[in-house]
């Protein structure tokens, strides 16, 4: 593994820098912070803490937070727009700031006033990353099969179970569990220092590989008595459905980002690289894979900045949306991916160009929060609600 | 009042699941098509419509199991909010 001497990025601890609140303070920032280093980040396996803070030092973490939680109050629009512009930069760090989302969210969609206030000023700053843990060993898509436990034992609640593929577990401070309830499926937020909580890393996976991944083993885990995030038994379906959602629509505005990488890519490489008969850009099957790129890029971003819309009406409808957006965005992404490299010949399959890194993040686009199989069987589940089977 | 919010939630419940027919004291936990992507659209729907935040305390089975729970649930949340 080398790294090169540009990595970590120059730290800027303490300094000022300027808020993220909108897309094109979000490209600044990722032009400067994440781009130069990203795939340095891939070699390493790791976001190294000094990004970690200079993402902390630029608001970035949870823009859409009110500002009386130490948020900005950007809309989902906006904040599709930025987790964008950071998937044009690094997966990893796009899903990074993907499970922190769908945690600082969900304490304040569904936490009591006394989690809010605990939780999310530290959450806006970045004193406390927090990740999402709901995959196990034998619960992927298929949620109905979650073995986690959650008991109530002298007032505390006591966690059992494993959970895998958690994207920041190596890092973070809360962890937003789901575990099986005496009433159903209940959501808990549990601090990294619970007795009982052990995170073993997991490397070396095909995408997002600096995203620090980590196993989270739940053994006799004693958490708080309002370790409960929102309510239990009937709606605490809600709380999954409401994260995931987020979850999506975060992926789906970054998959577009990689779209917009490959074609910023491609663009570039095709215009200084020639043949006998000239530059690749002026090959007409060349022209056709950028066409297809611009066509998709413009495509998923309008899904899904259509879904933030409908998300910041309130609108039940951005629920269908969001599915659609994911599930068309990832696609692309992959297929786009896939055809970037192709277009960079031997050196796309090389560590020299971002876009192996994009071609393997892309994959993993496919099958986070949600596989593009189960986008497709909600996707027409919701086309066949309205006509009755023969 | 009444039947106007009772009105506006069978229609979204029908125009989502047409061929259902259902009166207002009917149990839609028993048609079989409640899942929590429905639940989570139904609680949205109800908020949006009625400019109300149901609380989590008031997030209970009971209070969706029928068109005439949720119309309750409704004046109950509106009168809240008009107190607060």
């Amino acid at each position: 593994m080398t790294i090169t001497e540009s990595y970590p990025p120059p730290a800027t601890v303490g300094s000022e820098l300027p808020s993220v609140v909108d897309r094109a303070s979000a490209a600044r920032f990722v032009d400067e912070y994440v781009v130069p280093y990203a795939d340095d980040y891939d070699r390493a396996g790791r976001v190294p803490e000094a990004l970690l803070a200079t993402i902390a030092d630029a608001g970035l973490w949870a823009p859409f937070l009110p500002v009386e939680y130490g948020g900005s109050g950007v809309d989902m629009v906006a904040l599709g727009e930025i987790h964008e512009e950071v998937g044009r930069g690094c997966s990893s760090v796009r899903s990074l700031l993907t499970v922190h989302t769908m945690v600082c969210w969900a304490v304040q969609r569904w936490g009591s006033r006394a989690q809010r206030e605990h939780w999310l000023p530290r959450l806006a700053r970045g004193a406390a990353l927090g990740a999402f843990c709901l995959t196990e060993a034998q619960a992927g898509s298929d949620t109905s099969r979650i073995a986690t436990t959650a008991r109530r034992r002298d007032g505390a609640w006591v966690l059992n179970g494993g959970k895998k593929w958690i994207t920041g577990g190596q890092r973070a401070d809360v962890f937003l569990v789901f575990a099986r309830t005496e009433r159903g499926v209940g959501a808990f937020l549990v601090p990294r220092e619970a007795p009982g909580v052990h995170v073993n890393p997991v490397t070396e996976v095909l995408g997002t590989r600096a995203s620090l991944l980590g196993d989270v083993v739940l053994r006799d885990a004693v958490a708080g008595p309002d370790a409960l995030l929102g309510p239990d038994g009937f709606a605490s379906g809600m709380v999954m459905t409401g994260v995931l959602d987020l979850g999506r629509y975060s992926v789906a505005a970054g998959s577009v980002g990689i779209i917009q990488g490959c074609l910023d890519a491609c663009a570039s490489y095709t215009s200084q690289r020639s043949v006998s008969t000239g530059a690749l850009r002026d090959l007409q099957l060349v022209r056709a894979k950028i066409s297809d790129m611009v066509t998709d890029v413009r495509a998923g971003r309008l899904l899904y900045q259509r879904a933030g819309e409908l998300r910041d009406a309130g609108d039940e409808d951005t629920l269908m949306a969001t599915f659609v957006a994911k599930y068309f965005a990832s696609r692309a992404a992959a297929r786009h991916a896939s055809e970037a490299v192709q277009i960079h010949g031997a050196i796309g399959c090389s560590p020299a160009h971002p876009v192996a890194r994009y071609y393997r993040d892309a994959k993993v686009m496919e099958i986070i929060e949600g596989s593009s199989e189960i986008q497709q069987l909600t996707i027409a589940a919701d086309a066949y609600r309205g006509v009755a089977a023969a | 009042m009444n039947e106007h919010i009772a009105r506006q939630i069978r229609e979204f419940i029908t125009d989502r699941y047409p061929q259902t027919s259902i009166s207002d004291d009917d149990d839609i936990f028993s048609l079989g098509f409640i899942n929590s992507l429905f639940a989570m659209e139904l609680v949205m729907f109800i908020e949006r419509t009625f400019d109300i935040s149901i609380p989590n305390t008031d997030l209970q089975i009971g209070h969706f199991r029928t068109v005439n729970a949720m119309k309750a649930l409704v004046k109950s949340q509106v009168v809240v909010t008009s107190r607060a």
